[in-house]
């Protein structure tokens, strides 16, 4: 990945005493992004409030938009007239969005959806905590594609994520979509953001060779291949229906395999440099917690007590979510007697867990549904019951 | 390891949730602590009981919600009926004495009364009533030093009030100050 050092008009350096949406929204602007446009929703507000707050100082653009609809649509028009573009939301406001995500799956737009989860399913629990979005934000749009997806545990990471997530998405030319949730969105504590010249960003990669060679597609598998902005003189046409290199409809199924192989495995493929996982204490574990966002950190006092009882676990926090680290939890299979999988929904990574286990390790998921992170007890009791 | 989880109440507006901004950035900024503050959301936090809770801990804070509070700031009536109960024995209980009929004399608990919305006005203002509580509760507590809450302050209160709010802090600080050496809590 080509990166430059973080414009520094972005950049608000220093320690400061934030919540992890106002964090996302500082990391969005320090990573170069320079158009929102949303429509608020708790508990994501924050980061639309911080971002309007800031966006004439440092030369972005804010929009209110009408719906959620418009706000993704706005975000992929953005994209191609040249500009970073992100927006927030959650569960409901998210749901309003998946039509568009696939559209800019399809058209490989790189932008940015932040989703700080709320109870659901529907309105829900407006102001309380879950993790119930994850499969929706792999899945929620129609047919098959591919996107990335992350998840911080505090609002010093929100910011870390928020300006990894733009150079995922500018290099990957795909919607990244930082999975937050109420608890870390509206969790205040120290955030420090570096120096501008320390914020390494991949900047928009446009096309500047003879017209008539550009093309907005290349169907290799891979990413870090050029776009172009409106007005730049390049004639190119993107479309939600399925294209040839030069954007234009080809609706065969020939070519439904070249473009849909392409999706899948520029992220597939590069899976390895994608995945960032926080690993503690694997080795010669018997049990290992997988887990994410603020679970993850109710599960680190879970696992502190099981550890004081003389249990071997260890601790595998996925930071990213999607693609999903299915080489990591197939090495450890067999090797470990059971993983534990907390989340703050009915089960829905665990189910990636059990996939990749195969039945080789016990996968013992602790479920809740809503509201609340969970009593650390219960995680260690699953911990107890898992090392038996 | 030492670790304190402080709940401040009130009703909303009186600067509860800016309160715990306060104290949370001077820790976690000025102090070299790790400080994790949560609040109220929803119409609780506009008008009625309103409620924002801060961890403050030597190493980095897991859970991020209080669960054995031992110091409650209660500036309304209703916080202290709600609040007061979830005190351990030997909790610092500190609560508005013009606004707060106690429901007893509270033996077990460290109890101070601070006159604050009374100091704010004398100040120039009710509206600094929070920050008159905030230098009374730096003052006994000593969770916090008065030097990092007061570096704290700009960015947090409007600049043309920072004086005032300084000043408002400060009366506090005195009045906690006085009341530990006059023989420390009230019961």
């Amino acid at each position: 990945m080509n990166t430059v050092s973080a414009d520094p008009k972005g950049v608000d350096s220093g320690p400061h005493f934030m919540d992890g949406d106002q964090a996302i929204a500082e990391g969005a602007l320090a990573a170069g992004c320079r158009f929102f446009a949303g429509y608020p929703i708790t508990p994501s507000t924050e980061t639309a409030e911080r971002f309007a707050e800031r966006a004439p100082e440092v030369g972005a653009l804010f929009i209110q938009m009408e719906d959620e609809l418009a706000s993704i649509a706005a975000l992929i028009g953005a994209a191609w007239g040249g500009r970073k573009a992100m927006t927030v939301t959650c569960g409901p406001g998210f749901s309003l969005m998946v039509e568009n995500i696939g559209l800019a799956a399809m058209t490989e737009t790189p932008l940015v959806i932040a989703n700080v989860q709320r109870g659901g399913p529907s309105t829900g629990l407006p102001t309380l905590t879950a993790q119930q979005d994850m499969m929706q934000a792999r899945y929620g749009s129609h047919g098959d594609y591919a996107i990335i997806a992350m998840s911080p545990d505090s609002p010093q990471e929100c910011f870390d994520v928020a300006v990894e997530a733009f150079n995922l998405s500018e290099f990957y030319r795909v919607p990244v979509i930082i999975l937050s949730d109420e608890t870390v969105g509206h969790m205040h504590e120290k955030v420090v953001i570096p120096p501008a010249d320390q914020i390494q960003v991949v900047p928009r990669n446009n096309y500047s060779g003879p017209k008539a060679d550009f093309r907005p597609y290349k169907f290799d598998g891979q990413g870090g291949h050029p776009m172009t902005q409106c007005g730049d003189g390049y004639h190119f046409h993107i479309t939600g229906l399925t294209h040839d290199e030069r954007g234009y409809p080809v609706m065969t199924a020939e070519q439904s395999k070249i473009v849909i192989t392409h999706l899948m495995e520029k992220i597939r493929s590069n899976a390895d440099q994608i995945i960032r996982l926080d690993e503690d204490q694997i080795d010669g574990a018997d049990v290992v917690v997988v887990s994410y966002g603020i679970t993850s950190r109710i599960a680190v006092k879970a696992i502190q007590d099981a550890r004081r009882e003389g249990i071997k676990v260890g601790s595998l926090r996925l930071i990213t979510i999607w693609p999903f680290c299915e080489k990591r939890i197939r090495e450890l299979t067999g090797k470990v007697k059971a993983f534990v999988v907390p989340e703050i929904n009915y089960g829905q990574m665990v189910l990636e867990v059990e996939r990749c286990a195969a039945g080789k390790s016990k996968v013992i998921s602790v479920n809740h549904c809503g509201g609340a992170v969970h009593d650390p007890e219960v995680i260690l009791d699953a911990i107890r019951k898992a090392n038996q | 390891m030492s670790t304190h989880e402080i709940r401040f109440s009130g009703f909303g507006g009186q600067g509860i949730i800016r309160c715990a901004l306060i104290t949370g950035k001077a820790l976690s900024l000025y102090d070299d602590k790790f400080a994790t503050m949560t609040q109220s959301f929803g119409p609780e936090a506009r008008g009625s009981a309103c409620a924002a809770q801060l961890v403050v801990s030597d190493e980095r804070v897991l859970y991020p919600y209080i669960t054995h509070p031992g110091i409650l700031l209660a500036l309304s009536q209703e916080a202290y009926d709600k609040y007061y109960g979830e005190l351990p024995k030997g909790g610092i209980l500190i609560v508005e004495q013009d606004l707060v009929k106690l429901s007893g004399e509270h033996p077990e608990l460290e109890l101070y009364r601070v006159p604050a919305t009374r100091f704010a006005e004398e100040v120039g203002n009710r509206l600094f009533t929070n920050l008159v509580a905030l230098g009374f509760l730096t003052a006994v507590t000593k969770v916090v030093s008065a030097e990092a809450m007061k570096k704290a302050l700009p960015g947090l209160v409007p600049d043309r009030f920072l004086k005032a709010n300084i000043k408002a802090f400060e009366k506090g600080y005195e009045h906690g100050i006085n009341t530990l050496n006059a023989g420390g809590a009230a019961s």
